[in-house]
């Protein structure tokens, strides 16, 4: 290294708060990235197929696998029988989630049996030639014949109340009801789930998962193999993406390969294809919401009765807390004087509907947002008008209490709104666009401003921590780890900045290393948001540690006091001396200072109550504003996205063009969400859209053709975040609302905008037709 | 005859022979070269993660195009030059431009579908200069991204062509001289190739034939053989249904099932060419159909399906009939004795069966163009605009007499029926009437007595019903002037 470039280098490559490209970006672009499927396999490695269940809700009463076990390459036919532990992926610790069903199946691709082979081809084929004799039971698949079957829940579930809401609504000028359907959505990582399981000796097995979630796999295998979780390490180095759905998911995976690679004493690789993944893995929750407002003749809300009912599937997964994150957002960005908010996880004979960006939040908010274009047009005014006059408040004003008793004290979303609305100058549009329409006989353009403020931290206050381990090898150069994974989010690149900028060293000394449940013990999901508050936090305390012993050997070695002691960027400056930060480093490690140091964080000042409905979940929130322009044909239900203005909040930015890549997509994904995107069942219950030629999420030519997407430069957390940064994951993905109702509103003008279209989601050509011939003949 | 094929793969040439014919180019680079770089993400020419490029020799020199390795089979590479991610940064590791630019514009996110957009940008920059907006839309249109968003790789592309280096740094364009003289070498061995596989159940073949002559010769002894030309639809048989076939014969390398003729008449479309091939003349011929054909599959499935396929399969959902069954287009069957012409519509008998006889091969299809004054339009509706299967496709073929009186009219739909079809009540309805407001309100019912489609996951039953009907009288507005069709881009006709 030339010295002379370092000693005199004003700041580091890879400080926080710039842009950075993401720490893979050169290798994803040669291909040389390497995902799961892309690993060395040991030699003699086995390949697993799935035998998935053709029947939605069935006894089985018999299963013969002769013809399977005969089938070329066929080593071995795994059944429950093999399992040594227990047969149980439930995360949630309520046993409803068998890995191999045995005498009954509760979903159409619920899998039976697996097949070990020397290739995935033969595994595959092996698998279809199974011969199972089922007596079939009544089975249902969405949320109105769950409810007309006894209603079973999944869960229990959560209610909120504030204020009273009954005499309220009773009493008020002006009350709605109605209610909204809300698709769910396959997740669509474009690496679809897979894990290898490597049988090491004793009792250890080493699997190389695509999760979210390494210590939930870790402790699933081991509970799978009965061994203790110590026997069993898990190891991630990024995914091809998760959004939620590799969080509990690849839980059945790896604890497939593990039990196999186990039992067979060969490394074990499972690979599903892409129909099977989207067929035996959960979704994005449907919601039905049913809502009762009470508004004043203005248009303010007085009180909301809602109930939440989601289509979980046949077993909990996570759908508690999804339901939960549902009510946490049922309220939007709006102060609800009175209200009454309940949930109802619904069991229905579907995969087990689970984690997706957003977790429940995207479906309260949408609800939410439906309140408030029934009371526009039931006062005739822009919805924007209703949102602005039910906005929470600032402190003080005493319109700052949620429904779940959390003041909300970092309110920016009217500043927000206010700047979106002159820079996107949505009010010379919208005239503009009223006057298009009055014109056109068969296109009509629609806008729509949309407000979004969205909870940070996990709901379960437990999950709220996280650990990192950080050494300084005696070369200088350092090694980071995190319980964190990547899934293209950027957290690897922006906790290395952390790090990095601790040290005041370049970003490229920093070696980021895949996640493993070796290193740091005990973590969380990659999830809610968290990843980057969590272990960015806790990598900062490792680093820190480390910071501190040196500052203490600097000042014991130069004999000096520690304000003498300062980190430039590659070097020291200690006393009057300067010192590159190698030498340092390697000095530090003859004085027998330790360079190696595990950091821990724990989110401060939440609590949460659940059978109470009360306390603090949220650590603080992140705020949002999007303006989106359509046009739609009113003779197919065709539409395009025009225009979207976006102007979003993610505090202090560590790292702003990887936020707002997070901005972009989740735009785009949420769009997805509510147009294209649409799960259809069939009469048995099988998901016919199930691959992408049937299930369609959006392309580049679907994206907004103008799409201007900006941060909020002045933003910054009001709490004591990494950076006074903001979680960005999640919550720019509900800025899509703003495309529904921009596509409602086009559909309100062949009605004159005298009705509330009440357009439900996905709004796909075919429903925003329907919705315009409603709408005429009303 | 031999017994291998012959291509080149990046800088190496191969000679093959250890394939089933239905070995695809994916798990050939993946497993038996681990070319790792290139991803399976849907196993469906879907989502593009497994994009490479295919070079060929066609009659304007040699031609690379964006291909889905994941349906292609391997007996379709003889004679061709595959290109992987791997191929592209240059010995010393420098980035490709198009890969800088994907960095430099933070087009990657989880990575796993870039180096698919990687080989889709790759393959536009061989062919367009200065890619407008459109162009890199319509090249992305096979590849999904669900983490970007897409807005900074199409930023990208606009930054590689706006600083576009001397193509020097391109490995194919300097190496494209030494490629075309080995590409020449092997095609100049224009021998049937038969490649034997011993399976669990038999020798399983690839069969590779020489000429059309030879084909049509094979296939009169092998009339039970799969036939395969772009393998869009074929390729899921194999990776989706697991089915087993047996023997195959491969056809997409025969360029005398590749032309494209222009008559005083109209267009002579060969069962060989690709719906890429097929635009170039379309979309001056025929604009209407020109631009249907933009939004079928994405760039890679346009690559390698042809028209000729789209036909012989006999889908109910097939882009390409309605139009060519409204513009009465001939089709020629061929077998070793002779050729036979009927008309297109015939072809179509029920769902899942068609007027092809054994040993019988559709060899080309002869669309009529329209005369200047009549009226010609195809209608596409789908969930997603682009690279989606139709929930409907109408065409309406309109000639009006001196009198504003309806001459002549055909109008043909797919996902109406159990095949693609003609609305017979409908057009006599309108047969010799004034072609006005009144009568096409009038008569939209009609559409009920020729058409009962199903419901399924693309749309209703009366979604497709109603949308029928309002096609025709979308297709009325724009005969009376009036254009009220979406369109992302403005459209430059000749």
């Amino acid at each position: 290294m030339d010295k002379s470039t370092f000693e005199t280098k004003p700041i580091i490559n890879g400080r926080m708060h710039v842009s950075l490209k993401h720490d893979s970006a050169h290798k994803h672009v040669t291909g040389s990235a390497e995902y799961i499927d892309d690993i060395q396999e040991p030699i003699g490695t086995l390949h697993g197929g799935l035998g998935l269940s053709d029947r939605a809700h069935a006894e089985i009463v018999s299963i013969d696998l002769s013809a399977v076990k005969a089938a070329p390459g066929v080593v071995h036919v795994l059944t429950a029988a093999d399992i040594p532990g227990f047969n149980d992926v439930a995360s949630t610790g309520q046993h409803d989630e068998p890995l191999l069903a045995t005498n009954k199946v509760e979903f159409h691709g619920q899998i039976i049996f697996a097949v070990i082979a020397e290739t995935r081809d033969q595994a595959r084929k092996a698998a279809k030639l199974a011969k199972i004799e089922y007596n079939d039971l009544p089975h249902w698949t969405d949320i109105d014949s769950a409810r007309e079957n006894g209603g079973k829940l999944v869960v229990e579930p959560m209610t909120l109340k504030r204020g009273e809401p009954e005499t309220e609504i009773e009493n008020a000028p002006k009350r709605i009801q109605n209610h909204m359907y809300i698709g769910g959505q396959e997740h669509f990582y474009l690496e679809s789930h897979i894990a290898m399981a490597i049988p090491g000796e004793d009792d250890e097995v080493t699997i190389w998962s695509s999760t979210q979630h390494p210590s939930e796999v870790q402790h699933m295998v081991a509970h799978v193999l009965g061994c203790a979780n110590n026997a069993v390490e898990v190891k991630t180095r990024r995914m091809g993406g998760g959004f939620g759905g590799k969080e509990t998911q690849g839980n059945q995976f790896a604890a497939l390969a593990a039990v196999a690679a186990k039992k067979l004493k060969r490394a074990v690789k499972f690979r599903p294809d892409r129909d099977e993944d989207m067929s035996v893995t959960g979704k994005r929750h449907d919601f039905r919401v049913d809502y009762d407002v009470a508004f004043d003749e203005e248009g303010r809300i007085q009180a909301v009765d809602a109930t939440y009912a989601a289509r979980c599937g046949f077993s909990a997964d996570l759908s508690g807390p999804v339901t939960d994150r549902a009510l946490f957002h049922a309220d939007s960005s709006y102060f609800y004087p009175h209200v009454h908010l309940t949930s109802q996880p619904l069991k229905t004979h579907t995969v087990s509907n689970t984690a997706f960006r957003g977790f429940g939040g995207p479906q309260g908010m949408l609800g939410s947002e439906r309140i408030i274009e029934e009371i526009a047009y039931a006062v005739g005014k822009d919805p924007l008008e209703i949102r602005k006059l039910n906005f929470y408040g600032q402190p003080g004003s005493g319109r700052t209490l949620t429904p779940y008793h959390q003041d909300v004290e970092d309110n920016i979303i009217a500043r927000l709104v206010e700047e979106l609305e002159t820079s996107s100058d949505y009010q010379a549009r919208r005239q503009a666009i009223l006057e298009f329409n009055a014109a056109s006989p068969v296109i009509r353009k629609g806008i729509a401003l949309t407000p979004v403020k969205f909870g940070i931290s996990f709901t379960m206050t437990a999950y709220n921590q996280a650990g990192a381990l950080v050494h300084i090898y005696n070369d200088g150069s350092i090694h980071l780890n995190h319980g964190g994974t990547e899934m293209g989010q950027g957290l690897y690149t922006k906790v290395a900045q952390v790090v990095a900028d601790t040290f005041q060293v370049d970003i490229d000394r920093v070696k980021i290393t895949a996640t493993t449940t070796g290193k740091v013990p005990n973590t969380s999901a990659t999830a809610a948001s968290s990843g980057t508050d969590l272990n960015g936090m806790a990598a900062y305390d490792a680093a820190r540690q480390i910071r501190e012993r040196l500052i203490d050997f600097a000042c014991r070695q130069w004999k000096v006091n520690r304000s003498q002691v300062e980190f430039l960027p590659n070097r020291l400056r200690i006393g009057s001396e300067i010192v590159p930060f190698d030498t340092f480093i390697r000095a530090a490690y003859y004085d027998r200072v330790q360079l190696s140091a595990a950091g821990f964080y724990k989110t401060p000042k939440i609590h949460w109550d659940r059978k109470a409905g009360r306390g603090r979940p949220f650590y603080y929130f992140a705020y949002g504003a999007a303006v989106s322009e359509v046009s739609i044909d009113t003779l197919t239900g065709e539409y395009m996205v025009d225009r979207a203005d976006i102007l979003h909040d993610v505090g202090k930015s560590l790292n702003p063009a990887i936020d707002i890549g997070q901005v972009e997509g989740a735009f785009v994904q949420g769009m997805g969400w509510l147009t294209t995107e649409e799960l259809w069942w069939d009469a048995k219950g099988r998901l016919r859209t199930h691959a992408p030629s049937t299930y369609k999420i959006p392309l580049a030519s679907d994206r907004p053709k103008i799409f201007n997407v900006k941060l909020a430069e002045w933003a910054e957390n009001a709490e004591h975040t990494i950076g006074r940064s903001k979680a960005v994951g999640e919550p720019p993905f509900m800025l899509a609302i703003s495309v529904l109702e921009a596509i409602s509103m086009a559909v309100a003008s062949v009605a004159d905008y005298a009705v509330c279209p009440r357009l439900d989601a996905p709004a796909t050509p075919e429903r925003v037709l329907m919705a315009v011939e409603r709408l005429k003949s009303e | 005859m031999s017994e291998a094929i012959r291509f080149i793969l990046n800088g190496e040439e191969v000679t093959f022979k250890d394939f089933g014919p239905t070995e695809t180019l994916l798990d050939y680079l993946r497993l038996k070269r681990r070319l790792t770089g290139t991803k399976e993400g849907c196993a469906e020419g879907d989502c593009g993660a497994c994009t490479v490029l295919v070079g060929r020799l066609t009659d304007q020199g040699l031609r690379y195009e964006s291909v889905n390795a994941c349906i292609r089979f391997m007996g379709s590479l003889h004679g061709t030059h595959v290109v992987t991610v791997e191929h592209l940064a240059g010995k010393d590791g420098a980035l490709h431009p198009v890969q800088q630019a994907m960095v430099d514009c933070h087009g990657s996110q989880c990575g796993f579908c870039t180096p698919g957009f990687v080989m889709s940008l790759y393959g536009l920059w061989l062919t367009t200069e200065r890619p407008t907006r459109a162009e890199i839309e319509s090249a992305l249109q096979g590849n999904l991204c669900r983490c970007t968003g897409y807005e900074p790789i199409v930023k990208a592309a606009e930054q590689v062509a706006a600083n576009r280096p001397s193509s020097l740094f391109d490995p194919l364009e300097r190496d494209r001289i030494q490629i075309m003289a080995k590409l020449w070498a092997i095609q100049a061995e224009n021998d049937t190739i038969v490649v034997e596989k011993t399976e669990t159940n038999g020798t399983a073949r690839s069969i590779v034939p020489g000429s059309v002559a030879a084909f049509a010769d094979i296939l009169a002894e092998e009339p039970d053989a799969t036939i395969v030309a772009g393998a869009t639809d074929v390729g899921l048989w194999v990776t989706k249904q697991m089915r087993v076939l047996n023997p195959v014969i491969f056809i997409n390398h025969l360029g005398e099932l590749q032309t494209v003729e222009t008559s005083e008449t109209g267009v002579t479309i060969g069962a060989g060419v690709s719906y890429t091939q097929a635009l170039r003349t379309l979309s001056t011929e025929i604009p209407a159909f020109g631009r249907l054909i933009d939004r079928i599959g994405g760039q890679q499935v346009r690559n390698m399906g042809t028209i000729g396929g789209n036909i012989a399969n006999g889908s109910p959902i097939g882009d390409t009939p309605p139009a060519l069954i409204a513009l009465g287009s001939e089709l020629t069957l061929r077998t070793h004795a002779g050729r036979r012409t009927i008309p297109l519509e015939d072809y179509f008998i029920a769902y899942g069966k068609q007027d092809r006889l054994a040993g019988e091969f559709v060899e080309r299809v002869f669309v009529p163009r329209p005369a200047e004054d009549n009226h010609f339009a195809v209608y596409k509706i789908s969930k997603r605009r682009d690279e989606d299967i139709s929930a409907l496709c109408g065409a309406f073929y309109l000639a009006l007499d001196g009198d504003g009186k309806v001459a002549m009219i055909r109008i043909a739909f797919g996902g109406m029926a159990a095949t693609p079809k003609r609305a017979k009540h409908v057009e006599e309805a309108l047969l010799g009437q004034v072609w006005n407001w009144d009568l096409v309100s009038a008569t939209r019912d009609a559409f009920d007595e020729d058409y009962q489609p199903l419901s399924d996951w693309r749309a209703t039953a009366e979604y497709r019903s109603l949308t029928a009907k309002n096609l025709l009288t979308r297709f009325f507005l724009e005969t009376a002037g009036q254009s009220h069709e979406l369109r992302r881009f403005e459209v430059e006709e000749a």
